[in-house]
């Protein structure tokens, strides 16, 4: 008797401990929330939003870095969704699930998932900028500096490989979400595979596109290391272009909190930027979030 | 045949809408054109993403490799008085103090006069080296400094440049920007092992923990508070989570451990364990959700309480997945940028001491490639520098997929 007591408290305390766990993450998530917005909560003004920074950025509004962010994940987006669902449906309809061919593929995939952000720069460097931007300018422009320096365009491409895993990876979950008999009577009725791709395959993950393309915007708007020296500037007086450099909110995060002379003086604003970006991402992944778990019962069901 | 010809061109002009007012012959199996292309296409943007791997390794590696070439002819007089300050700087070294250092390059600096402005650069980041806010307050003015420093320094970069930059790596020592630089990795490496295994200690077992009560002790509600708020925390940027660290985490912590420099590897250790909690815990879950049924059952049936089922069975039956999981977190802290640029404080030391500033290999990269020269030594190195962070994440990676899933699958299945 005293004995199962024992045993019982045992088990409990233990089970105790890895409740304790998880919710310790989850107070580290509420804690930097919370944190972060209540610093930032005075910041949001549409007038800071919508303005210039001004007073040597001590001052003034986050409109040009928001405005830089915007663009890239669009640019990144256009170049990242149509790749990745190509090879996601490539993964699915086409390649045999054990061939060596689609077992490289999913490894090539995850590797690119793993591959630290940093690395992405260099890329980005080395081959946009270094490679394909210099010998653009030596043949289309007789050598003057035009593609080879960053840019807007080889940050949101080095962005957009950076995030063609994401997209790969969700829009795969989705296509396995369609049924195979809805493929298989698409095929008895006559239809070829690319009709069948076309007309029931993709409508029907239409959602799961949608996912990995928000989560792919949500982890492009927060990634600095692949912009750090692909096109990422501390401070533009004029809205970017394709080919200038331009105003990104996580970069100007960093800038602000390690490289100004000034630190606490623009504090507020550092908050400020923290927390529009730290929303903006929270919003995307909360659609990803509801839209994966309505994919899911779809499948269960 | 010019028939065949003629309706295949119709097709791939007006598409689907003319291929259901057509009669489909099922006994054969035509040659489409627009099934065949779209085919190929797919399939060919399919291997992109094999032939992106690659092309990222190797111009990574392309843009280092300069530093390999030792024999690339220099004009004599710049090696001459390379050599020259080589040598008088070398023995400074071995003798210690900074102070003597640059007493005695003031000697040297009448035979060459115009590197007397960077010796002085590379005394001070010496310096700053130890007390770690001076880095971080100056560090734009310092910059600036930088790259006015590196174009003449590039202009002298040949052979003898490389050897020497080769040999230095080797060395204890991480000053890239002056006459004599020095390209020491040891107290990156030193600084990037201690740091990932800071943020290890912290996040594995935790996240482990975490897993292992969703899987097992959690009930259905708790499970759909728990999953989607990790998710969420795997969507926070690293430079939001970086500001975290260095505006409350640093402050929080130095108020609880008392120790003396604001920023150092435990605070950067921590924050980045809370960016590879949701990695580690994501896969952890998944290998614990892949353990059968039948094996939960089984040890209940034979009397197992519970969490003696959760421990002693789940737990090890799981173990490759978790290892799995602790590698690819190594590798997610590894390669971890914007949380070691804001949050380490950034000082190149040979300390084993956690509660002292580091500088870890990546931010390395992300301080200094913006400052530096295209096609310097320093440049050379810090490409360098990628690769091998390019070829230790791609080896971890390859042993989490191929090593341990195997292992997990034949465990699971009992073989």
């Amino acid at each position: 008797m005293i004995n199962n007591i024992r045993k019982n408290f045992k088990g409990a305390a233990i089970e105790g401990v890895t409740l304790f766990s998880a919710l310790l993450i989850i107070a580290i998530v509420i804690v930097m929330f919370t944190v972060i917005f209540i610093g930032g909560k005075s910041q949001l003004t549409w007038e800071f939003l919508s303005s210039f920074p001004t007073d040597g950025m001590t001052k003034g509004g986050i409109f040009p870095a928001i405005y830089g962010t915007a663009l890239l994940v669009i640019i990144m987006s256009i170049a990242a969704v149509p790749f990745g669902t190509i090879t996601a449906i490539y993964l699915t309809e086409y390649a045999k699930e054990n061939s060596i061919i689609a077992k490289t593929i999913r490894f090539a995939v995850r590797t690119l998932a793993v591959i630290p952000s940093i690395i992405y720069g260099l890329f980005g460097l080395g081959f946009f900028i270094k490679f394909v931007g210099t010998h653009v300018d030596n043949s289309l422009y007789g050598g003057t500096l035009h593609w080879g320096q960053p840019n807007l365009l080889w940050a949101s491409l080095t962005m957009a490989l950076l995030t063609l895993p994401v997209v790969i990876v969700s829009v795969e979950e989705a296509l396995k979400t369609v049924p195979q008999e809805l493929r298989a009577a698409s095929l008895a009725l006559g239809a070829t595979k690319w009709q069948t791709i076309r007309k029931v395959v993709l409508p029907g993950s239409v959602s799961g596109i949608m996912t990995g393309t928000i989560l792919a915007v949500s982890r492009g708007a927060g990634e600095v290391a692949p912009i750090l020296f692909t096109g990422a500037a501390y401070y533009l007086a004029t809205l970017p272009g394709l080919g200038d450099q331009f105003m990104v909110l996580g970069y100007h995060i960093y800038v602000l909190t390690t490289q100004s002379a000034n630190v606490d003086q623009t504090l507020p604003i550092q908050f400020g930027t923290t927390c529009v970006l730290l929303l903006l991402t929270f919003v995307l992944n909360m659609s990803a979030v509801i839209l994966r778990y309505r994919i899911r019962k779809k499948k269960n069901n | 045949m010019t028939k065949k010809e003629k309706k295949g061109k119709m097709k791939k002009l007006s598409g689907l809408e003319k291929w259901q007012s057509e009669r489909i012959d099922i006994t054969q199996k035509r040659f489409r054109i627009g099934d065949y292309l779209a085919e190929k296409v797919i399939k060919g943007v399919a291997y992109l993403s094999i032939a992106i791997v690659f092309l990222i390794f190797v111009f990574v590696f392309r843009e280092s490799f300069p530093i390999f070439n030792t024999s690339k002819p220099a004009t004599e007089t710049q090696v001459i008085a390379k050599q020259d300050s080589q040598e008088t700087y070398g023995a400074v070294t071995d003798n210690g103090s900074a102070g003597q250092k640059q007493e005695t390059y003031g000697a040297v600096s009448d035979s060459a006069s115009k590197s007397n402005t960077q010796e002085t650069y590379g005394a001070v980041t010496d310096q700053s080296a130890a007390p770690k806010e001076t880095v971080q307050a100056g560090d734009s003015t310092n910059s600036k400094n930088k790259t006015s420093d590196t174009y003449t320094v590039s202009a002298g970069s040949g052979s003898d440049d490389n050897r020497s930059a080769l040999k230095s790596m080797a060395s204890k020592e991480w000053v890239p920007v002056s006459a004599n630089p020095r390209y020491g990795l040891l107290a990156l490496i030193l600084g990037t092992i201690k740091i990932t295994l800071i943020s290890l200690l912290f996040a594995a077992p935790l996240s482990i923990l975490a897993a292992l009560y969703v899987s097992v002790f959690a009930n259905k509600r708790m499970k759909e508070l728990i999953k989607p708020t990790i998710e969420l925390l795997a969507g926070f940027p690293s430079v939001v989570i970086g500001f975290f660290a260095l505006m409350v985490l640093a402050t929080f912590l130095q108020s609880v451990f008392h120790y003396e420099t604001r920023l150092n590897s435990f605070v950067g250790g921590i924050a980045m364990g809370i960016a590879a909690i949701p990695i580690i815990f994501t896969i952890t879950e998944d290998a614990l959700t892949a353990v059968p049924k039948s094996f939960y059952e089984a040890s209940l049936a034979l009397g197992a309480s519970k969490w003696q089922t959760a421990f002693f069975v789940i737990l090890p039956a799981a173990t490759p997945g978790i290892f799995a999981a602790i590698l690819l977190g190594i590798g997610r802290v590894f390669g971890e940028t914007m949380i070691a640029l804001m949050a380490t404080g950034n000082a190149a030391q040979m300390d084993l001491n956690p509660f002292a500033s580091v500088r870890t290999l990546a931010a390395t990269i992300g301080a200094e490639m913006a400052e530096v020269v295209f096609g310097d030594t320093h440049y050379n190195v810090l490409f360098l520098i990628g690769s091998l962070l390019f070829i230790f994440t791609f080896v971890i990676n390859a042993v989490a997929e191929f090593y341990v899933k195997g292992k997990l699958m034949k465990r699971i299945q009992g073989k």
